[in-house]
């Protein structure tokens, strides 16, 4: 392909071509403290294509592929050429990730031990592990955490965090020496802006942590905290995983081992502020 | 050596002979990763080269290729033994076909493969009763309007696509191996009758012939050689296992010399057999073999004319022209 | 006549109410609750229904033929237990 960009995210290497330079300029720029991936060779491929080839130049519309897909994805337009690219990782990794139990959730860590927040799109953990990682936590990931299959610890998995509509404000305000990508309106989503890791998570992006509290948190409603029994944490996460089924065994034992040993709390929370104050309540209480 | 490979002969080459890895450079796996997942072999490749000294992040990516493999046959064996136990009370044969009979009945075509929906073949005359059974047990139609309904009962080998309501996995039921109005009619009774039973009782294949017969009409008189590199990897664990006495006759009493030939012919061009005798190669095979190979180290599928021209024949095989020529006219118009 | 998969193809792990079990020859994870978890050992050899009922007794308010039937249809459906 035309342009070319490889990096390794923790322990994914990933190889993005692209028909158009622009992507890939913002790619190196962001990701650019980033290592590459272990022995030249990546672990998934995506690719950023002009479906016609007067959709290079005309209306420029940029069609997601790799060696894992969905068929029937639109097309996103050319300005929105790096919420692409995320995107392409995260289908290779939902698609064909097995090394490690996918949960769809972001994590920080303090002290050797990782804090995992799972929910629906507009819980607000990408948020939080953003406000959190100012906060001297150590930024694993906001997308995906990756339990390992034979000891349980969580992997750090540091992509540029994806934050959208109001709470890029928030955090622009509240990080301001961060480095941030382009604002990008009319995605999807939203508006939506990315986040750079900061030094110390990427530094540290290959040491992992054992989990040691997983909540569930929801934004919107009145500050309350309450435990969720096993049984409830064991039907939430299989709904929060994308390679579950597939992993076999070794995830039902992976699942386990999390629903057995890690301690799991709802919190509903009105706003950012009263949230990292449950949040930090709670890892103190453990 | 030349310009370096890097289409699907660099897979098939390695297939081959997987020592011929031992000079590969990053970008060299890389491509070979690329090509092969794009073929759906991965899992082939990763069985392959089991053992081999090769760099750690190729051998990551080849173990993690052999247990969705190993995941995949085990899937696909659970599909066979509920549909076994749907069709049990029903006294009729049931024929695995494809991917799901070389993993239940321990074939090498079946190390590593890839398997998509269950496949089988029973009697046309039992049908209806075998459809029922099917509902009864959980399935139902995925949905298609109309007319796909109409021509598929009418023409085709296979009933309407069936999906489990609770599994969400497909099986195609079929009465014989090409649809009613292609221009070649094997015998279906003859297929069933020779069938050969599994070791656990109830479910059965074709006739090791017959699975090779299938191959060869399934890759060029049904399909438009997509995932033919995959085929034929088949055709040649087959013909490595079982040898080809008898092949030439059964093929020639389904009416199915010519593809069972060009089967073999192409299968030992890309991966090579002492089994296979004479390799002189016939006219038309060297586009056969462009099409076949058209992918690149990004997994694109390349040679666009090539393709299409193939895709085109692919129809043209399976109906006469006036209802080819209708069925397009349909299809363009519902977009 | 019913019977459950074999043991050694059922991993069951009790979390609550309910029992995870992972049923190794489908890959299928089932979340179970009371009796099932009693119905797959009662049937670790054939039962006929009639027997069936006996062995569980009012334990599980399935001395109700059709209660337990349902049951047991449900099982068979999922593929966690076989009818014969």
């Amino acid at each position: 392909m035309r342009h070319r960009f490889d990096v390794r995210i923790g322990p994914v290497g990933f190889r993005i071509g692209s028909d158009w330079l622009g992507p890939i300029t913002q790619l190196e720029e962001l990701y650019r403290d980033y290592p590459e991936p272990r022995d030249g060779i990546p672990d998934f491929t995506v690719r950023l294509f002009a479906a016609r080839p007067w959709r290079r130049f005309v209306r420029p519309a940029i069609t997601i592929a790799g060696d894992y897909t969905i068929p029937d994805a639109a097309p996103l337009p050319l300005a929105q050429g790096l919420l692409a690219a995320e995107m392409g990782m995260n289908l290779q990794m939902a698609l064909a990730q097995r090394r490690y139990l996918l949960l769809h959730a972001s994590a920080v860590e303090r002290d050797g031990r990782a804090l995992l927040m799972t929910g629906e799109s507009g819980s607000g953990k990408s948020t939080l592990a953003a406000l959190l990682s100012a906060r001297g936590w150590r930024l694993m990931g906001d997308e995906f955490a990756l339990v390992d299959l034979d000891d349980g610890s969580v992997h750090a998995f540091p992509r540029l965090l994806s934050l959208k509509n109001e709470a890029i404000s928030v955090v622009e305000l509240t990080l301001p020496a961060a480095r941030f990508g382009p604002r990008m309106e009319g995605t999807p989503k939203g508006a939506i802006r990315h986040l750079v890791p900061n030094a110390q998570a990427i530094e540290a992006m290959e040491l992992p942590a054992a989990p040691a509290l997983l909540l569930f948190p929801s934004f919107g409603f009145v500050a309350e905290t309450r435990p969720v029994p096993p049984s409830e944490v064991f039907i939430r996460l299989t709904q929060a995983s994308t390679n579950y089924v597939a992993l076999g065994e070794r995830g039902f034992d992976a699942l386990i081992r999390i629903v057995a040993g890690v301690p799991a709390h709802a919190i509903d929370y009105p706003d950012t502020a009263s949230a990292v104050t449950q949040v930090e309540a709670l890892w103190d209480a453990l | 050596m030349g310009r370096a490979v890097s289409d699907g002969w660099l897979l098939a080459r390695v297939l081959r002979d997987p020592a011929a890895t031992a000079g590969f450079n990053a970008d060299m796996w890389t491509t070979l990763i690329g090509i092969a997942r794009a073929e759906q072999m991965i899992g082939t490749l990763g069985c392959r080269l089991d053992g081999l000294i090769v760099p750690e992040t190729a051998a990551r990516l080849f173990a993690d290729a052999r247990d969705a493999a190993e995941e995949g046959r085990r899937a696909a064996l659970w599909e066979a033994e509920m549909a076994r136990r749907a069709l049990a009370g029903l006294d009729c044969p049931v024929l695995l076909l494809k991917g799901t009979a070389f993993v239940a009945a321990g074939m090498q075509a079946g190390v590593g493969r890839a398997i998509g929906d269950l496949d089988i073949l029973v009697p046309r005359a039992r049908i209806e009763e075998v459809e029922a059974a099917l509902f009864e047990a959980g399935w139902e139609w995925v949905k298609e309007d109309a007319y796909d309904d109409a021509y598929y009962r009418r023409w085709m080998h296979e009933l309407p696509p069936l999906i489990h309501r609770d599994r969400d996995r497909m099986i195609d039921v079929h009465h014989t191996i090409l649809p009613l109005t292609a221009r070649i009619t094997p015998d279906a009774a003859a297929l069933l009758a020779d069938r050969t039973p599994l070791a656990e009782g109830g479910l059965h294949t074709l006739s090791r012939n017959d699975i090779l017969v299938h191959a060869a009409a399934h890759l060029f008189a049904d399909g438009d050689l997509a995932g033919g590199m995959r085929n034929l990897w088949d055709v040649h664990c087959l013909v490595e296992e079982f040898g080809i006495a008898g092949l030439a006759e059964r093929a020639r009493h389904h009416g199915l010399s010519r593809e069972v030939a060009r089967a073999l012919r192409l299968a030992g061009c890309l991966y090579g057999s002492v089994a296979y005798g004479s390799d002189a190669r016939h006219v038309g095979d060297a586009l056969y073999l462009r099409r076949l190979t058209a992918r690149d180290g990004w997994g694109r599928a390349t040679r666009p004319f090539t393709r299409f021209a193939f895709y085109v024949r692919s129809h043209w095989l399976r109906m006469p022209p006036a209802m080819l020529a209708r069925h397009l006219w349909i299809k363009w118009r519902k977009g | 006549m019913y019977r459950a998969a074999a043991p050694a193809t059922l991993r069951i792990v009790p979390l609550d109410d309910l029992t995870a079990i992972y049923h190794r020859a489908s890959g299928i994870t089932h979340l179970v609750a009371s009796p099932v978890p009693e119905l797959l050992a009662a049937l670790s050899e054939p039962l006929t229904l009639v027997r069936l009922a006996k062995r569980l007794g009012e334990e599980f308010y399935l001395s109700d033929g059709e209660a337990l039937a349902a049951r047991l249809d449900e099982l068979v459906a999922s593929g966690l237990a076989e009818q014969l």
